[in-house]
Order: structure tokens, then C-alpha cells, then sequence
């Protein structure tokens, strides 16, 4: 975390976006993290994404856990609202962030250590619940912040920096959460940027629990021959099932692609996310099916990444509550009070 | 022989019975039948961690005087349940009173030479009237209260009034109830006299009102105007959650829309629930969750987060034995040093300490417009005993022209207008910062919460002076709220006297009654009602003027003793500790022969010559 501001200044042909505001406009303090770190990559696509949607940036909210990933939310938008919370229980405090005022967007941000390990539990629930969020776990195997322990994502086999090998089963974290019911499920690499920031945009855009597991090597602990989460590991075993193009609104799609090849899904907002397909036969709305090609090129070693699974008319927890539609944190003295008639007839009853 | 116990409007009903019999709400009909006749009673349920098969009781005082406390010691036992029966038979008073199921003949060696057997054959007359096994059970029960209905001098209107009441529409339901209590009074009219035990008709009920702490404490939370509960179910904390859930469904939803003004989850976990309550506070809702001692250790790393990063958070904590899973379904007073200091670090954290029902909804409403100003945890401290029994108090009353305190919030309009903001910059002097809701402002009032050192405006630092500003501050905020808490309730002796007595929550009743008796003993005790944490100065005031002061608490360890010497220099040598902790609720009698012991076995510690009094 850094207290050092970055420079207001920026070059004057930059592009403002459609609320006038540039991509600086979006960035936050400069990092502290390690050079290379992939986690910076993901602050530029998380910045890059919202930029692209034209989003207030105050009306982010930012959440996070403990841990590298989990200081980055002080190095993007550094005009909304942050809040780097306790050690795995973020998904807790966005619950309850979301339950005040529902008109915001909620980013929650995370690292493998945070959710799958000591917050396991708190991802699995504020999934299940339906929380309308964007998670994103900043996914790298290894305990940074302490040095290089083994997280719960780190693969059985997979060697540490020390030479010790992995003798623990690893957590999935996208068949977990498709599993439990998100309703956009996406995996991506802080390397590749083009593949990132469009399921970024996509995510922030959906109206439910949207869970990004984005591989990010650690290049001080986890970069080196026998990780399976270094970058060349990755890139070796990367296997895209198809590249995403994010339309705000309803306009007409350029196809550029082969006849065939091209899926469209509308969300609810009337945001289209039109996918190419690389994958033959991969319909990203039909979550079994995903589960089970994900299991299958598991098996075969290599690491599945793109939109997995989006369901267009998703649920979320302010729905399955039945709350009013305005946030709860503006309702007035008159709506949230009832007064001594009321208290009158309680009192009766209670005769 | 020892001779009937003969009373009237004071003497203590218990009922053993088998839980899942179905016989807590014929008791609680019973006992509302006596409030109805005008007479005040207190009721206690005493029942174990279990939903089926094992024992419970229900502790009925019939109390013209208004006497709220346990009072100790049972007049007439109705002994229901063949597993307790000898413990049972062996707790009644000397001449008081066994009530049975005498269908089934008992050896005389189970009974008592120095009491009075009242044998009604409930069996027999369920057995003869009914055939379905259900309501052979059920109305046993009914039986039993029309029985006892007619040898304690209860007027069976009442009774039926009471059953038209709770089964309002059900006329055949109602019908079926009234012939099963009527068969019980028949039965003893035909039978037996009327018992020295009587109610007569009084006028000492007035307009007060009969609720559970938990559910007052509930309907607080909806007037204080909490929109967000996130809670885990535990032992004796449960029905708080519930009450503010049907509070909310009946006072809280949208008449235009149909819509939820509140959003209620049943967390995961006690973590959760703290979690959630604390992301709904850090975005300008009221957030509450109720719990009970081993809920409060889950929550204490967030406890300190909310008190570093000053997040308001309402904690209503039901106490029950501890430590660890200890006797949850017994009361105690034993969380009070845990929640005062909750989390790692130096922390502290303000307590309300309500005493019965009426307060758990005066504070309960509180607790929000306290936890805003403060911006921090605020404990509203219940314990089992007012919590899940019925109690009689005052009946609810709002000031409608009160409005909520949402404390210093920083506007849209004040940021825009240039007013400087540093979210952990004390302006005013006072230690309380302003904060800003989230999303107010496109470029200004943004900042990022966190549980790690910051200077003022919210950025991270850990130079040591600057930790040690923004610390020190803190404990300024904490003197702040010395003078907004509730103070202390002073009951002064009828004449001068160093003695002094000190106690809080559910002990109240008790100890008033205990007042009452010093007085007739002729011992002259100054009492002092504590109502929150921290300590006002009013309680500084107290500890100068007396010499001796007894604490009176339910807790092995002294918890508020140790507060008061920790935090206000109370001294040990004076401070005399009068401990009850064995799970039932404190009685007057305990407190009467606790103190007079002591205080006819010493004299006061550095004893000086009586002054007069100050004014």
C-alpha cells in the first residue's frame, strides 16, 4: 500500500470517454507490489474496463480481503470508495454493502489465499446468495505477502520456489463457483490483456454474482520451472474457448468472424457480449455442459479460460429478498420509523 | 405438622413438565390469567438445550406487590414429569403445596408428610373424554389449568376470554379448549376445596405490558431505524432476530409497493453476520446482529476493525452461561469484559446494559443513533433471563418529533462547497471524525477504509506518531461517549449511609425488591443502577462517596468490579463483591442474606465518621 499519489498530469491528446473522463481519471496510488507483479496488469484492465464503460467512477465500490491482491483496490479508481477489509471475509462486507445501497457497483477483488483458503467459505455463500458483484481473484498459487507458502489453489505435484512439492489436492475456484450458482464464470490470465479486459467489462455489467479467476504469477515466489501458475506455464497451457467483444448497448454486431463461429448473448441490461467461439461446440449458457468440459481439459492438463459461463436473466439477493428498489441507506425518518400510533397498538396486544 | 401455607396474591407456582409436551403455552395462559385479574406476576422458563423429552420448568410468581425478580423457594409445585419428580417434590416450601396426575396410584414414600397433596386424575379424565393420543396430551394440559384455575381462586372467564383470544376465528378450536378447562374446574369443584394459595382481583397491573426482552429489543431495532440484520441462529439470541424480522413484515414494508424497507440474512456464520452488518454500516445503513457469548468471540477481529476504522455496528449480545458452550440455555451476566475490550490491540467499546424489557427497546432504538455518533460497535448487553422470558414493563412510548442522529456525515453539498475533508481528522475536538457514504461526490469525500495505520485524511502510514494521534484520538471519542451513554440511575437510601451498592441488567427487579427489605432490616444503602459502559462521571461521583460498595452481578469473575477499577480507579479494598452464577436468575433473597452477612461480619473498609449528606 502507498501513500505516494501519482502525478496529475497527463498527455493532452489523451481521449476523454463518454462522461468526459479520462483513463486517468481512473487510476488510484502507485503500486507497491513487485515489478512484474501480474496483479498490476489486472489493475490496468480493471482501470482500462472502466474506463471503456464510461462508468462514474465513484459510483465503484471497491472491496477487498488481506493480502498482495487485495491492496491493489488503492491502485485503481482512486476516486471511489475502498475498503480493504479482514483476511478472507470480504464477501461479508460486499453483502452487506450491497444490502445498504444497491445502486452501486460492487468490485470485490481477492487473492487465492483470501477465497480459497481462509475465506473459502464466505465465496462459496455471497455466491450462493446471489450477491450482485464482480469478484475477482488475482489467482497465483502462493502466499506473497509471507513468502512463498503453498495456497489452496497451488496444484498437487507443482513444485515451490524452496523445492518442495505440493502434496494437497488444489480448490478450482471457477467450478466451485459454477457449482454454486454464479451466474457469469470467467477464467483469465494477467497476461493477456485483450482476453481480460472485455470479461472485465462483461462482468461489471451483469447483474449477479459475476466470478472472474484470473491466473496472475507471482513473479517473486511462483515463477519458476515446476509452477503450474508461472507465465510460461500458463501460456504453454492456455486453452481459450473464445474471445469476448462487450457491447454496451444494442447495436448492431460486427462479425468479423467465419459464419458460425459467433455466439451472441444479450444480459439484462441490454448489454450484448458477443463471443467467438475457439472451442468447437462451446455454448457458454449452458452451465452442465461447461462443468464437464472443464473437468475433461483439467484432466488433460491444460487451463480453460474465457467466458465458461454466463446466464443471461440471472437472480440476485435484493430480488430474492424482495427490498425496495431504492437503497436502503436513503430511506427516510417517516419510512423507517413508525411512530406511537403504531406502538399504540402494539402495546395493546401485548396486554 | 406443619400448616398449609396460606396466601393471597403472593406465592410462587412451578410446573415441571416434559419439553414438547405442548404445556408452555397452557403455563402461559395460566400466569396471563392472573395478570389479567390485575395482579402482576413474574414467570421464568427454565428449560435445557433439547426439543424433545427432556425436563422444563415454568416459574410462575403471583406478586400483588409487583415484585419482578425470581423471588426463590416454590409454594406449590405442579409435577408434571415422572423423571423429576423427587427433586421436584423435595424444592417445595415446608406447607405449601404438590399438585399431580393421581390416575396412577404413588407409594407413599414419594410424597412429603409436611406438605399438602392435591391428587386430580388428569389421565383418567383426558382417557375418558379423548381418544386421539395428540390431544389427550394437549388438553392435559387445558385440564390442568381449569383445575388449578378453581383451587386458586382464577376466574374461568378469564381463562376463556384468553382462549377466544389466541384462537380468534377457530370456533370449534376455542369450543374444544373451553370443555377441557371446564372438566378440570368441575372435576376440583366436585372434589376438593379451594387451596390457602388465592388470586384475588386487584388494580396493581395498570397499563403495563408483558413481552420477552429479545422481542422488545427487536421492535427497538426497527424504531431505531436498522434496515440491515444479518444474524446466525444461537441459543438465547434467536428470537431477537425473529421479532425484528415479523416487526419488519408488519411495520416495515412498503405500502405502494409491496416492497422490503430492510433486508434481513441469515448468515453463514457469526463472522458473517458481523461482516455484513459491518459493510452495511460502512455504506450508511443501520446494521445490527444479535448473538450470544460464543457469537461475540467469532466476531472480535471485526469488532476491532470496526472500532480502527470507526464503522458503526449495533451487537445485541443475549447472555448465557459460558464459558464456551457453558449452560446456553441459562443466564448470566458473564460477557461483559469480553465484549467491553472484543479484538487484538487496544480496543474499547461502549455497552448499554439494559434492565428489562422496556429498556431493551429504549436502548435497542438507541444503539443506532449512539453507533452513527460514535461510529464504532456499540454492545446493547441482554442476558437470558429478560430476554426469553415474558416480563412486566411499561408500555412503549416515542417522542414522534425524534429524529434519527446519523452523526457527522460529510454532504454532497458541503464537498462541493470546498469544505476540507479528512476522514480521521478531529475538527471538532471531541475525537469523532467525519465520514462520507460511499459514491457521494465524482471527485471529492472518496477515501480508502482500511484496518491499518492512516494519518488523517485516510492515507497509510506507520509513523509511530502518527499511530499514536490518531490512537490517542480515539480514547477522546471514547470520553465523549461517557456523556452520551445513558447515566446511572441513583436509588438513595432514606437517609445518609456510606454504604453503597452497585448492579445492572436483569438483577434490577431483584435488587429493588432487596432495597425494599434492607429498608424494613433498617440498613441504609445507597444503589446505583449502571446503564452503560463507559462510565460517566456520575459513577466517579458514587465510588468518591462511599466506602463500601457491593457489587451485585451474575458472573463468578466480578467482570463490572473490574471494570470499575480498571477504568475508574475503583478501589478493591471497597469494592465488595456479591456473585450469582449458577444460572438460574438472581433472587432478593440471595442478595439480602449475601450482604447482610458481610455487612454484620465487618465493618467497612477505612470507615470514616458519617458526614451529612453533601447537599
Amino acid at each position: 500500500m502507498t501513500y505516494i499519489a501519482k502525478p496529475k498530469l497527463h498527455h493532452p491528446a489523451l481521449a476523454p470517454n463518454g462522461l468526459g473522463y479520462l483513463r486517468r481519471d481512473y487510476e488510484g496510488s502507485v503500486s507497491t507490489l513487485c515489478a512484474g507483479c501480474g496483479h498490476d496488469s489486472i489493475s490496468a484492465a480493471i482501470i482500462q474496463a472502466a474506463y471503456e464503460l464510461d462508468l462514474p467512477p465513484h459510483r465503484v465500490a471497491k472491496l477487498s480481503g488481506i493480502g498482495c491482491s487485495s491492496k491493489t483496490p488503492d491502485y485503481f479508481l482512486g476516486n471511489s470508495h475502498g475498503f480493504n477489509t479482514v483476511h478472507g471475509r470480504m464477501p461479508s462486507v460486499l453483502t452487506g454493502a450491497n444490502l445498504a445501497n444497491r445502486e452501486l457497483i460492487y468490485l470485490g477483488v481477492s487473492g487465492d489465499g483470501d477465497s480459497a483458503s481462509i475465506g473459502l467459505g464466505q465465496f462459496a455463500h455471497a455466491i450462493r446468495r446471489g450477491v450482485n458483484m464482480t469478484y475477482i481473484v488475482e489467482n497465483n498459487g502462493v502466499y506473497g505477502l509471507t513468502k512463498g507458502q503453498f495456497s489452496a489453489t497451488s496444484d498437487r505435484g507443482s513444485k515451490s520456489k524452496k523445492g518442495v512439492v505440493n502434496h494437497d489436492a488444489a480448490i478450482d475456484m471457477v467450478s466451485l463457483a459454477l457449482q454454486l450458482g454464479a451466474s457469469f464464470v470467467a477464467r483469465s490470465f494477467s497476461g493477456d490483456k485483450a482476453q481480460l479486459v472485455p470479461l472485465i467489462k462483461a462482468a461489471l455489467r451483469h447483474p449477479g454474482p459475476a466470478f472472474i479467476d484470473t491466473l496472475s504469477p507471482c513473479v517473486q515466489f511462483n515463477n519458476h520451472a515446476g509452477s503450474t501458475k508461472s507465465y510460461d506455464y500458463v501460456r504453454e497451457h492456455n486453452e481459450a474457448v473464445n474471445r469476448l467483444d462487450v457491447i454496451a448497448d444494442r447495436k448492431p454486431i460486427e462479425v468479423d468472424y467465419e459464419p458460425g463461429t459467433t455466439v451472441s448473448v444479450t444480459q439484462h441490461d441490454g448489454s450484448v457480449l458477443s463471443l467467438h467461439k475457439l472451442a468447437d461446440h462451446y455454448d457458454p449458457t449452458d452451465r452442465i455442459a461447461a462443468m464437464a468440459y472443464l473437468a475433461q481439459r483439467q484432466a488433460a492438463g491444460e487451463i480453460v479460460t474465457g467466458l465458461l459461463y454466463v446466464d443471461p436473466e440471472p437472480g440476485d439477493l435484493h430480488g430474492a429478498l424482495g427490498t425496495t428498489d431504492r437503497p436502503l441507506n436513503s430511506l427516510s425518518d417517516a419510512e423507517l420509523v413508525p411512530g406511537q400510533a403504531a406502538l399504540d397498538r402494539i402495546n395493546a396486544g401485548l396486554r | 405438622m406443619t400448616a398449609p401455607l396460606s396466601a393471597v396474591n403472593d406465592f410462587v407456582v412451578k410446573f415441571a413438565n416434559v419439553n414438547g409436551s405442548g404445556s408452555a403455552s397452557a403455563n402461559s395462559m395460566f400466569a396471563k390469567s392472573v395478570l389479567r385479574m390485575g395482579v402482576p406476576v413474574a414467570v421464568r422458563n427454565i428449560f435445557p438445550s433439547n426439543i424433545q423429552g427432556l425436563p422444563t420448568w415454568f416459574e410462575v410468581r403471583v406478586t400483588g406487590e409487583g415484585h419482578l425478580g425470581r423471588r426463590g423457594g416454590v409454594d406449590m409445585m405442579v409435577a408434571m414429569n415422572p423423571q423429576t419428580w423427587d427433586r421436584d417434590v423435595a424444592e417445595i416450601e415446608p406447607g405449601g403445596y404438590l399438585f399431580y396426575d393421581s390416575t396412577k396410584p404413588m407409594p407413599a414414600s414419594k410424597f412429603r408428610e409436611d406438605i399438602t397433596v392435591v391428587g386430580v386424575p388428569l389421565t383418567a379424565i383426558c382417557n375418558a373424554a379423548y381418544t386421539v393420543a395428540r390431544e389427550r396430551q394437549l388438553f392435559k394440559n387445558i385440564i390442568y389449568v381449569g383445575a388449578l384455575a378453581a383451587l386458586l381462586g382464577i376466574e374461568l372467564e378469564v381463562i376463556e376470554q384468553l382462549l377466544a383470544e389466541q384462537f380468534e376465528g377457530r370456533e370449534r378450536l376455542i369450543k374444544a379448549n373451553v370443555d377441557a378447562l371446564h372438566m378440570g374446574r368441575d372435576w376440583v369443584r366436585d372434589n376438593m376445596a379451594p387451596l390457602g394459595l388465592q388470586v384475588r382481583r386487584a388494580d396493581a397491573v395498570g397499563d403495563r405490558i408483558f413481552i420477552e426482552g429479545n422481542q422488545a429489543a427487536g421492535l427497538g431495532a426497527v424504531y431505531g431505524g436498522a434496515t440491515v440484520c444479518a444474524w446466525y441462529p444461537i441459543t438465547p439470541s434467536t428470537s431477537l432476530a425473529e421479532a425484528f424480522t415479523s416487526y419488519c413484515q408488519e411495520l416495515r414494508v412498503d405500502p405502494e409497493s409491496g416492497k422490503a424497507n430492510f433486508a434481513i440474512v441469515q448468515a453463514e456464520d457469526e463472522i458473517a453476520s458481523i461482516g455484513m452488518v459491518i459493510g452495511a454500516g460502512w455504506n450508511g445503513a443501520r446494521a445490527f446482529t444479535a448473538t450470544s457469548g460464543p457469537g461475540v468471540s467469532l466476531m472480535t477481529e471485526f469488532i476491532g476493525l470496526s472500532y480502527f476504522a470507526e464503522i458503526p455496528a449495533v451487537i445485541f449480545d443475549v447472555q448465557r452461561g459460558g464459558p464456551s458452550t457453558g449452560m446456553p440455555t441459562r443466564t448470566q451476566q458473564a460477557d461483559l469484559i469480553g465484549a467491553a475490550y472484543a479484538s487484538h490491540g487496544d480496543t474499547k467499546h461502549p455497552m448499554l446494559l439494559p434492565m428489562d424489557p422496556g429498556e431493551c427497546f429504549t436502548f435497542g432504538a438507541l444503539a443506532f443513533d449512539l453507533a452513527d455518533r460514535l461510529q464504532t460497535t456499540v454492545f446493547v448487553m441482554l442476558d437470558l433471563d429478560m430476554g426469553m422470558n415474558e416480563w412486566l414493563t411499561e408500555p412503549f412510548k416515542w417522542d414522534d418529533s425524534r429524529r434519527i442522529d446519523r452523526g457527522k456525515v460529510m454532504s454532497h453539498e458541503e464537498l462541493e462547497a470546498g469544505r476540507d475533508f479528512g476522514r480521521y481528522l478531529d475538527v471538532d475536538g471531541d475525537g469523532i471524525p467525519y465520514r462520507t457514504y460511499p459514491g457521494v461526490h465524482p471527485t471529492r469525500g472518496g477515501y480508502f477504509t482500511r484496518g491499518t495505520s492512516r494519518n488523517p485524511y485516510a492515507r497509510y502510514s506507520e509513523e509511530g506518531s502518527v499511530y499514536v494521534d490518531n490512537v490517542q484520538r480515539l480514547l477522546r471519542k471514547f470520553e465523549t461517549a461517557k456523556s452520551i451513554v445513558p447515566a446511572p440511575e441513583l436509588r438513595p437510601a432514606s437517609g445518609p449511609t456510606r454504604d453503597g451498592v452497585i448492579y445492572y441488567g436483569s438483577t434490577g427487579p431483584a435488587m429493588h425488591e432487596a432495597l425494599g427489605l434492607f429498608e424494613r432490616q433498617g440498613r441504609r444503602l445507597d444503589a446505583l443502577r449502571i446503564r452503560a459502559f463507559p462510565f460517566s462521571s456520575e459513577v466517579d461521583d458514587f465510588l468518591a462517596s462511599h466506602d463500601r460498595i457491593f457489587v451485585v452481578e451474575q458472573n463468578r469473575d466480578a467482570q463490572l468490579r473490574t471494570l470499575l477499577m480498571a477504568e475508574n480507579g475503583g478501589d478493591p479494598d471497597r469494592l465488595v463483591p456479591i456473585l450469582h452464577f449458577d444460572g438460574t436468575p438472581i433472587t432478593a433473597r440471595f442478595i439480602v442474606s449475601s450482604i447482610s452477612s458481610l455487612m454484620d461480619a465487618t465493618q467497612p473498609p477505612g470507615s470514616r465518621p458519617l458526614r451529612e449528606a453533601a447537599e
